[in-house]
């Protein structure tokens, strides 16, 4: 359980730093306030956590994540506010924190643990899963300056993957280590959540987020912008947060467009129409475009670009089935709306650009390329492709495919 | 259940707590020890060889052309015993005072009772103390001087200079975090202070007007009533009691501004 009550973080720019002791002799004689200005880093952050609630917190750079957890973590204390937390508390805003590069692998398993406040009967009784965690069995009496950094990480990260808190406090930890040591560090993180465990996390993965998390606490500039349920919190910080929204509507007289047809709008939705920036990975979504074409002497051809967030092309559709393939369009405004399959995209953003072209003799009209964007999210009920893993999964699509397993005899 | 306080706000939690925390303590302590001599050529050696070079180097000096009045102790002897203790101090103080700004992940990415940093700095600089020590038992065997029934008192300005040093530390890694001319300063505080401590020459050469003020220093204290205790000499009461009373008083002061000063580590370090 975790309450905050009007919890508050100032830090005085250019006054509270390091200084030296001319410095400070010279404020105190002149009396004069050196030019102090305060950025309110937490400004009123109230919330409850109950037990056993996985609550992810998210926000733009700057808007008081780090800062909530460090106060959370009691790291720095708060200006004004105060919090209780009931239960041992183990925060994470680095693994490997105290790490000695002079030390075994051992040695700094019994360090670190201390340090993430383990009790020295409590590391001695995982000692054995740690380091098999770990896969460090061989090194284990070598320094951890001989190590490779995969092997730094996974030490650090098994360390703290047996800490045994009744609420866990996560910074990012993720966004560190290869492809499997993230798979590790999430599929840790949801057994934890799963034992019922309190866990406040946070990240700039939405997909981590939205897979984790059943609660997502929105920060904008200290304050919570919105509390609630992770797809509905996500949906409101995505649609925000980037100027590539779900939605994005020209003004008439900035539509992108030559003197054949204008781009008025394009927009992503769900399967009842409604607008959304986040989407679940085994429901259809649909991207429409609507364009008025202004002259009626070419055949014309919608298309739309489809990229991940490594801006690798995931495909490219067009209107083939139109009537007006072959034939010059009359003028007027159209809605053009494709329909792309559940378990098909990958999770994570995707960025839509959106065309209208003629063909013979090429000639294109206008292109919107990153015109709206949307997250695929994977909830991990076990019936997607995922299935029952966790952990990051490669690829570019994520078909849900058919298979045949026969025994041999 | 934890509670998280405005900073300034009363709490106790913090003294409490080191109790709780006593096995970091210990692995930070270990820590420190480990990491000392290691990537050193002569390693450990180093811990025998600062007491026995000095102790040379005051003697070559002091048995010359000048020379201190010792009573019945042999000058090295006397030198080294001396030397024992404040070498202690000066690595403890030195170690602890930068012990922060070494382990500035350990305040800015977690939360354990602060204290813990510059005591465990201290606590390592005991290990050179038992090496110093080691290297005083030879010597006494060396000269034939078997130490006195009072010896059994020595461990007491032991423990003063433990905590003089603590408390020191203490203040020293508080004030460094906020003002890194602490880095500048402590080479020559400790300078000034080894000279201003009966190391190298006896307190009964101070007039005994002047000796008490002179104590306020616990490092007087403390090796004069050490060399008393392993000498069988008469131990001086108002020159020690000064030094405990002044060493306590230097602890409640460093815990003080420690106190005021550790709610901000995390944000200036």
């Amino acid at each position: 359980m975790i309450k905050a009550r009007e919890l508050t973080k100032e830090y005085v720019l250019g006054g509270a730093a390091t200084t030296s002791i001319r410095d400070a002799l010279t404020a105190l004689v002149k009396r004069k306030a050196v030019d102090r200005k305060i950025l309110r880093a937490l400004d009123g952050v109230s919330f409850e956590i109950s037990e056993g609630e996985t609550v992810g917190i998210i926000g733009g750079n700057g808007a008081g994540k780090s800062t909530l957890l460090k106060v959370l973590s009691r790291i720095t204390k708060p200006t004004y506010g105060a919090a209780e937390i009931a239960g041992r508390v183990g925060s994470l805003l680095e693994v490997g924190t105290g790490f000695h590069n002079e030390l075994s692998g051992r040695e700094n398993i019994y360090l670190n643990g201390a340090i993430l406040g383990m009790r020295r009967s409590e590391i001695d009784a995982r000692f054995d899963e740690i380091v098999a965690f770990s896969e460090i069995e061989k090194f284990l009496d070598t320094p951890v300056k001989h190590y490779s950094s995969g092997m730094y990480m996974r030490l650090a990260f098994s360390i703290a993957a047996h800490l045994d808190p009744e609420v866990l406090i996560v910074d990012e930890v993720l966004a560190v280590g290869d492809m499997a040591f993230q798979k590790k560090c999430l599929g840790k993180m949801r057994t934890i959540g799963e034992s019922g465990r309190t866990v406040l996390f946070v990240s700039h993965d939405m997909s981590a987020i939205s897979r984790l998390c059943s609660r997502a606490i929105w920060l904008k500039s200290g304050k919570v912008a919105a509390d609630g349920e992770t797809r509905e919190v996500l949906d409101a910080y995505l649609h925000e947060q980037s100027q590539t929204g779900a939605e994005h509507i020209w003004e008439k007289a900035d539509r992108p467009g030559d003197d054949t047809a204008k781009l008025n709008s394009v927009r992503v939705t769900d399967r009842d129409g409604e607008t959304t920036a986040i989407i679940d990975i085994r429901q259809r979504v649909y991207v429409e475009m609507e364009y008025e074409v202004l002259k009626d002497d070419k055949p014309l051809v919608p298309n739309l670009h489809f990229f991940n967030e490594q801006n690798v092309c995931i495909f490219v559709t067009h209107d083939w089935g139109s009537e007006w393939r072959h034939r010059a369009r009359p003028r007027g405004t159209y809605t053009s709306r494709v329909e792309i399959p559940g378990n098909f995209l990958a999770e994570g953003s995707i960025y839509v650009g959106a065309a209208l072209t003629t063909y013979q003799p090429l000639d294109v009209h206008f292109v919107e390329w990153d015109a709206v964007r949307f997250t695929v999210a994977d909830s991990l009920d076990g019936d997607s492709a995922r299935g029952d893993y966790a952990g990051t999964m490669p690829g570019i699509v994520r078909p849900v495919l058919h298979w045949d397993t026969e025994a041999a005899g | 259940m934890t509670r998280i306080l405005p900073r300034g706000a009363f709490s106790v939690q913090g003294l409490t707590e080191i109790w709780a925390y006593r096995e970091l303590l210990y692995f930070l302590t270990l820590r420190d020890i480990k990491v000392r001599y290691k990537q050193t050529l002569i390693g450990v050696a180093w811990a025998i060889l600062q007491p026995v070079v000095s102790t040379v180097i005051f003697s070559l000096i002091f048995t010359g052309w000048a020379r201190f009045e010792t009573g019945d102790t042999p000058y090295p002897l006397f030198a080294m015993c001396g030397l024992t203790l404040w070498l202690f101090n000066q690595n403890a103080v030195s170690i602890s005072s930068s012990s922060f700004v070494n382990n500035t992940n350990f305040v800015t990415k977690v939360y354990f009772p602060r204290l813990i940093v510059p005591l465990a700095s201290t606590f390592a600089a005991l290990f050179d103390l038992l090496f110093s020590i080691a290297v005083l038992a030879v010597m006494m065997a060396y000269y034939r001087v078997a130490p006195s029934a009072s010896a059994v008192a020595a461990p007491l300005f032991l423990l003063i200079a433990l905590v003089s040093a603590a408390a020191m530390g203490i203040l020293l890694s508080a004030l460094n975090v906020r003002f890194r001319d602490v880095k500048f300063a402590v080479p020559f505080l400790l300078q000034v202070w080894m000279i201003a401590s009966p190391v190298f020459y006896p307190a009964s050469m101070i007039s005994a007007k002047w000796r008490l003020v002179f104590a306020v220093n616990p490092m007087t204290g403390v090796v004069e009533g050490f060399r008393a205790a392993l000498f069988g000499m008469p131990f001086d009461w108002a020159v020690i009691g000064v030094s405990a009373a002044s060493t306590l008083a230097l602890l409640i002061i460093s815990l003080i501004i420690f106190g005021r000063m550790e709610d901000d580590f995390a944000d200036i370090i």
